[in-house]
């Protein structure tokens, strides 16, 4: 539904000048979260994300008509054909055309949408080469991160919301902002790995486009590029009981050199936190 | 909606049985069917004041009115179900099924009048079942089960050790139980008890969408029963049925439910579909437009319903092929409901259409539905799913065609039958008032809930980030005016047992040709006891 583009000028308008009042910096309009009043998805930084959201623009046109249409033809059965204007009902029950028509031209219509979408199924379910993985585990509730060992990792750490108002920083909205972030370097392909270590969680990202469940016993997998540097959010989207509204998703993608540096320093940092050795894992291969 | 009595009694020389007799051990179709409708008003009430509850709690970011999100998740849980289970099926099934199945077949009753009264007082316990699991404790001290009407494991086993979801899984039970034994009464009713003359190809369009439901939930709830049965024993006698640690796994649950599931959203839609077919007609002046496409247009959505159910688990991980097949079946399910839609608006076209209440009902759903239609295409789709799965974009969606969609139904049929039902006329500006108010109020209520969803907000989130403030303030006003339109219909049923304006045995004239308009209004206590002689056929 990008239909409005008016719209969303004015919405960044008046969403600058409310920002601008609160001073609460830029933090809105950034890509990577919800702006307020929004009617359309969040700006895609992935090019699978940009084609899922092109294609929803174009069945979403498509659907508008239909919608429109239907309502055209009800508009005019009220106007011509009350009992005021038209007195004696027409006997038609049956057109054969017609009842081909209305069969036909839906197929047709969904052989329209059904190609690009079997198109884009396939490049969102068949990953290219990953340049790096990532172990995502849900718990309740909070998101788990590994960094294989053998990509410059070997660390694994919690991810939990940040609940106090004073240590949040000025570009992590409420219940969004976490207090470690996943890091990933940008235009590298990432593998995320997604399991729950008790009830269904689900991990997402809706500026990546995609959303896979974490489900105990099972190891899902998901993957994206990111092509821009920035914060990205998401929020846990399968029900998991009283903290569900508040496990967030904060991916941070950083330039190469950012990424390494983190690495460095992520090691010491969550050295002390880690348990058992993190298990070594199918990588890019 | 107690009534008849009297008006039965005075015009017919039957001997009507004692208040208790005649309400508590009922075995008339009519009385049933009057009994359902009042149970499932009720609990629609309950589960409206429940979404009620979530609006109020949605109306601004933070918590307001819950203590903690279990607490408002269990406010979901309860509305969900309950709508489900206890106001849609037995109003459309239950209510409509029971009073106008045999009416418009030329029956004098079911095929099993017992059986119907143990279906519905069976469905009453599952309801006082459905609300002891509100109050008794699920997960670790909290009362209530919170993980939504999915029952997905392992927050329904692990998650809620406490006797909240024991009571909710029996509830299912006799619900599920009762809805069996309701299937096989409309299935063998229909089959066995038409008048002479009314063929399969004469009978009535909401006959077939009873006929083509009650086969849905004959081969679907069994599904939900083993489910729900392998839940419980994974609960409480340490079978591993959905748990990895013991060989099990979760996803089973969600492919047994939602096969069961799928052809639950059908059930509550498809009996809506033959009331609407009615009303059109009636009030255009016209029979039905394709009535051979449109029974089989129901048909094929019932069969097609059965093999779609995993495109509500695109995310739990499937693979690529399976998808796929998954999107080609959900996607064929347009095109029987693309030609239903197509043949409401040509019975209409050419008609000489008076815009009753009922009627405005009626094409308020053509509309409604259609919207509600096209986001399931758009949902359909599993490349565009992964982003919206689990959104307010799927709230939107299914509210689209089952709250504008089956309960904008559930008010076109009591307006339309009103009149049938109760004997008394129900001033006319009642129902279009009412009408106008839910229209907006619905459409102002979900319509936003898509770009909530197309924001990213999840569904079942008691508190959401403060960009989604905006569209969910529209949201809860829409849902108070929705709300507050039910007092204007409380307010027509009693203003016309207070006016007690007597109806007429047809009031919508020549359009109205089921049988059910040859009798009087109401229907005397035991009709057609010489059976009515179907001759022409009016499609």
């Amino acid at each position: 539904m990008r239909i409005e583009t008016g719209r969303r000028s004015v919405t960044a308008l008046s969403t600058a000048a409310v920002a601008l009042v609160l001073g609460i910096s830029e933090a809105w309009a950034a890509a990577g979260q919800p702006s307020p009043w929004e009617t359309g998805m969040q700006e895609m930084v992935t090019e699978l994300g940009q084609s899922v959201s092109n294609f929803h623009t174009y069945i979403t046109w498509l659907m508008a008509a239909i919608c429109l249409f239907v309502l055209a033809l009800l508009l005019v059965i009220v106007a011509r054909f009350n009992e005021n204007k038209n007195p004696t009902p027409s006997k038609t029950t049956h057109n054969t055309l017609l009842e081909v028509a209305w069969t036909i031209v839906p197929v047709l219509i969904l052989v329209a949408i059904a190609i690009p979408s079997f198109r884009l199924l396939r490049e969102q379910l068949v990953p290219p080469q990953a340049d790096l993985v990532v172990k995502v585990t849900g718990y309740s509730w909070y998101w788990g991160y590994e960094y294989p060992a053998d990509q410059g990792g070997g660390f694994k750490f919690d991810s939990n919301m940040i609940t106090e108002e004073k240590d949040r920083k000025p570009d992590q909205p409420r219940l969004l902002g976490a207090d470690n972030a996943m890091v990933v370097p940008v235009g590298k392909v990432v593998r995320v790995q997604v399991t729950s270590a008790d009830v269904l969680h689900s991990f997402t990202v809706p500026s990546f486009y995609f959303k896979v469940d974490a489900i105990p016993g099972r190891l899902n997998e998901v993957w994206f590029k990111a092509e821009r540097e920035g914060v990205y959010y998401g929020q846990c989207s399968e029900l998991c009981g009283n903290g569900h509204p508040y496990m967030p998703i904060e991916v941070r993608v950083v330039s190469e050199q950012q990424y390494a540096a983190w690495l460095t320093e992520a090691k010491q940092r969550y050295a002390s936190t880690d348990s058992p050795a993190p298990t070594k894992f199918a990588t890019a291969q | 909606m107690a009534h008849a009595a009297d008006a039965a009694h005075a015009d017919h020389h039957d001997h009507l049985p004692s208040f208790w007799r005649r309400w508590f051990y009922s075995t008339n179709h009519k009385d049933i069917g009057t009994l359902y409708m009042i149970f499932g008003f009720t609990a629609g009430i309950v589960g409206g004041l429940l979404s009620i509850g979530m609006r109020l709690e949605l109306q601004e970011p933070g918590l307001q009115f819950f203590s903690n999100p279990q607490a408002y998740n269990v406010f979901v849980t309860g509305h969900g179900l309950i709508m489900v289970f206890f106001m849609v099926m037995p109003t459309l099934i239950g209510g409509f099924g029971n009073w106008f199945i045999p009416l418009m077949i030329g029956a004098p009753d079911m095929a099993f009048p017992r059986m119907n009264n143990i279906s519905f007082w069976l469905t009453v316990a599952a309801f006082a079942l459905m609300l002891c699991s509100l109050f008794v404790e699920g997960a670790p001290g909290s009362l209530g089960f919170g993980g939504g009407w999915t029952v997905y494991p392992p927050l329904s086993t692990v998650g809620h050790p406490g006797p909240a979801l024991d009571f909710g899984i029996f509830a299912l039970h006799l619900a599920g139980a009762a809805s069996i034994l309701g299937a096989i009464n409309f299935i063998t009713t229909i089959l066995n008890m038409r008048a002479p003359g009314m063929t399969l190809h004469k009978m009535p369009l909401f006959a077939w969408s009873m006929l083509v439901t009650a086969f849905l939930l004959l081969l679907s709830l069994p599904v939900l029963a083993g489910a729900i049965t392998m839940l419980l024993t994974d609960r409480n006698f340490g079978t591993t049925f959905f748990d990895p640690s013991g060989g099990g796994d979760p996803v089973l649950y969600q492919h047994l439910f939602w096969f069961f599931g799928h052809p639950e959203v059908y059930i509550m839609i498809l009996p809506a579909f033959g009331i609407v077919s009615h009303i059109i007609s009636t009030f255009s002046k016209k029979p039905i437009f394709g009535y051979l496409g449109m029974a089989y247009a129901m048909v094929a959505i019932g069969v097609v319903g059965f093999v779609v159910w995993a495109h509500h688990m695109y995310t739990v991980g499937l693979s690529l092929q399976t998808q796929a097949y998954f999107v080609f079946a959900t996607m064929v399910i347009a095109v029987p409901t693309g030609v239903k839609i197509f043949s409401w608006i040509a019975t209409m076209w050419g008609g000489s259409i008076r815009f009753t209440a009922a009627m405005q009902w009626a094409v308020g759903f053509v509309f409604l539905f259609t919207v509600g239609g096209v986001t399931g295409v758009v949902l359909a789709n599993a490349p565009v799913d992964r982003y919206m799965h689990d959104t307010y974009y799927v709230v939107a969606h299914f509210h689209y065609v089952l709250s504008l969609g089956a309960v904008f139904v559930i008010f076109a049929g009591m307006y339309y039958w009103f009149p049938k039902i109760t004997g008394y006329v129900m001033p006319e500006w009642i129902g279009k008032l009412h009408f106008w108010v839910a229209f907006i109020g619905s459409n102002v209520l979900f319509f936003p809930m898509h770009f909530l969803g197309l924001s990213g907000m999840p569904r079942r989130y008691a508190d959401y980030p403060d960009a989604f403030a905006g569209w969910n303030l529209v949201s809860s006003i829409g849902g108070y005016v929705f709300f507050a339109g039910l007092f204007i219909f409380m307010f027509g049923v009693v203003y016309a047992f207070i006016r007690k304006e007597k109806a007429a045995d047809n009031p919508w004239g020549e359009g109205a040709t089921t049988l059910e308009w040859t009798l009087s209004s109401p229907p005397p206590y035991h009709q057609f006891e010489t059976l009515p002689r179907v001759i022409d056929t009016h499609h």
